[in-house]
């Protein structure tokens, strides 16, 4: 056989798989950034996991599974249905439903206000505005999104409690506590708006212009076309930026913690000094607890508490969109 | 017979006579085009998409308009509901006469001028919602609800959909193929009663079966209302027309007449080119 190369072999030849190191290394490499987001979460749900146990039992998880037992010192009823929290009192009380009260004081009251007005800002954005002024506005209200959230407490504390809540109240003979629900109701939902205007405008900008031109074409007016076809048909992105909202008013920390204060509370007054999960343990993470105390663990029952409420309400989110998207043609 | 009943044929009987006396009104006038179009020319920006068209649109017929794409053959057609207004580069000059009323004047309402002239689109797009509550919509903002039932059910028998979805008038819209969509949006059109419908290539989105159905539909249609229909389908135009208006490039009207003369001995050359196909 000659020793000239067969040029039907060369053509194989180009077209065959190379073992490619570099291709693998660059693969791991990227695997091993995203892993990293992975392997995190999963550290913080089981340390979160093991402490909270701690919080319950009189050992730790890890404790607990080698020695093969454990005691309970706080019973689950007495967390989940105590109504007073008091955690490094000399007669300490573990009832979590004074900061769960502060957190849903908050969260429902700024849905109150970022739900109407990010919707209706949206609506302007989408139906209403001319481009020049969307394109200055939407920046804007994205700007609005980027404030430090400390920022907004200070805002609450210097701005809307003296000026506006407790004077408006001192009208009506009430008296406003200096640290209150209100203020953080107020500003978590101005926080919250960009957040629901936003996403609620992409939806609606989502919505194919046939079907706006269909009813414009039926006779029906701006504010029909509006409220009669483009808010149902994007209503799964506009329920899914509430949901958003809501979960980041749950998980909202700074803000609250200056405009609310620190003092764990069951009332429905949003006037008086209120508690939030977040302020309690921003509160009690600066160090003064000695680490395996049960004042210590009760940081980490709070923060799973927290954590199953904020994953709740994405599975919620997911849920949602899934249920009510369209699929247009 | 129950008094109920009474009531309801004394209605139907009100109706009947409302509509032969409105039927005697537009026969006196019978020559009297329903659409006049006077120098009427159409920029985006600083582009010409139309030039100066002259025309009259006979009341109860079915107008074809034809022409190569990018002809202006739409832009004329949104012209006439002024559907061009959601277009903020375009300029309308000229003038579009509805029932002697020009509709580019001042004191002329856009929402209550498109009451009157319905619209089919090019590709079907229903609301997503049920099927009744799509042809229902355009009835519900005229707040023409009463016997909101009759009404849609009329307009369904009417786009020849009836048959077809009359047991799940309850599932969405979307649920329905391509040529059962666009005739819901030609129901929906209907059902509030416009005088003039104006579609715009309605079956080019649809298979052959589902286009014959259209294209039949737009026959029987012209006995109530007057229908102005773009179409790039010659064969479409010649079947289903009696008027053709074509638009050649450069948006220029080069001749509008009976669809047979226009077909078999049209006065233009170019025209002639563009019917057999020496054009483009």
């Amino acid at each position: 056989m000659s020793t000239d190369t067969d040029p039907s072999q060369g053509f194989a030849d180009e077209i065959v798989r190379k073992d490619n190191a570099e291709n693998r290394r660059v693969r791991r490499g990227l695997f091993g950034c995203a892993a990293i987001t992975v392997l995190t979460t999963v550290a913080i749900f089981v340390v979160l996991i093991d402490n909270a146990f701690g919080f319950f039992f009189d050992v730790r998880l890890y404790e607990a599974t080698l020695q093969g037992g454990a005691t309970q010192q706080i019973t689950f009823t007495e967390y989940f249905t105590g109504a007073r929290w008091a955690p490094s009192h000399s007669t300490p009380d573990f009832g979590i439903l004074p900061l769960i009260n502060g957190t849903l004081m908050v969260t429902v009251g700024a849905a109150f206000v970022s739900i109407p007005i990010g919707t209706a800002t949206a609506i302007y954005l989408s139906e209403y505005a001319r481009p020049e002024v969307r394109s200055k506005l939407k920046p804007a209200l994205e700007v609005l999104a980027g404030v430090p959230t400390i920022v907004y407490g200070f805002f609450a504390i210097s701005f809307i409690t003296p000026i506006f809540i407790r004077p408006f109240f001192e009208l009506f003979g009430v008296r406003a506590s200096f640290f209150n629900a209100l203020a953080a109701i107020i500003v978590v939902g101005i926080m919250t708006i960009p957040m629901v205007a936003s996403i609620s405008e992409d939806a609606m900008q989502a919505v194919p212009d046939d079907l706006r031109n269909g009813a414009y074409a039926l006779g029906a007016s701006r504010h029909e076309v509006s409220m009669g076809v483009v808010l149902p048909a994007s209503i799964s992105g506009v329920f899914a930026s509430y949901i958003l909202a809501i979960s980041r008013a749950i998980g909202e920390t700074m803000a609250v913690t200056l405009a609310m204060g620190a003092q764990p509370r069951m009332s429905l007054s949003p006037l008086v000094e209120m508690m939030t999960m977040t302020s309690f343990m921003v509160s009690r993470a600066r160090g003064e607890s000695a680490v395996g105390s049960i004042d210590y663990q009760s940081l980490f029952a709070v923060g799973l508490t927290l954590f199953v409420m904020t994953l709740a309400a994405n599975l919620l989110n997911d849920y949602i969109k899934r249920r009510y998207r369209e699929v247009y043609q | 017979m129950s008094s109920q009943e009474q009531t309801q044929s004394n209605a139907e009987l009100e109706i009947e006579t409302e509509i032969q006396s409105e039927r005697s009104d537009r026969e006196t006038r019978a020559d009297e085009p329903v659409l006049e179009v006077r120098e009427l020319d159409v920029h985006y920006g600083d582009e010409r998409a139309l030039q100066p068209v002259n025309a009259d649109i006979p009341e109860k017929k079915v107008t074809a308009i034809i022409g190569p794409s990018g002809c202006g053959k739409s832009t004329f057609l949104r012209c006439v509901n002024r559907m061009n207004d959601q277009i903020d580069v375009c300029s309308v000059g000229g003038e579009l006469y509805f029932h002697g009323k020009n509709v580019y004047d001042d004191d002329v309402d856009p929402v209550a001028l498109r009451r009157k002239i319905g619209q089919v689109f090019q590709r079907p797009n229903p609301f997503p919602k049920s099927i009744y509550d799509n042809v229902a919509y355009g009835l519900r903002i005229q707040g023409k609800t009463d016997d909101l039932d009759t009404r849609v059910e009329r307009a369904l028998r009417r786009a020849a959909l009836w048959s077809e979805v009359e047991d799940r008038l309850d599932e969405s819209a979307l649920d329905l193929s391509g040529g059962q969509q666009q005739r819901l949006c030609i129901a929906r059109a209907i059902a509030p009663d416009p005088e003039v419908l104006l579609m715009d290539e309605p079956a080019s989105a649809l298979d052959p079966i589902a286009t014959a159905k259209v294209e039949d539909l737009i026959e029987d249609l012209a006995e109530n209302y007057t229908v102005v229909i773009v179409t790039h389908n010659m064969q479409q135009a010649a079947r289903i027309s009696d008027k053709t208006a074509v638009f050649l490039t450069g948006g220029e009207l080069v001749e509008f007449d009976d669809t047979t003369t226009i077909f078999e001995n049209p006065a233009n050359q170019a025209v002639e080119d563009y019917i057999t196909g020496k054009f483009g």
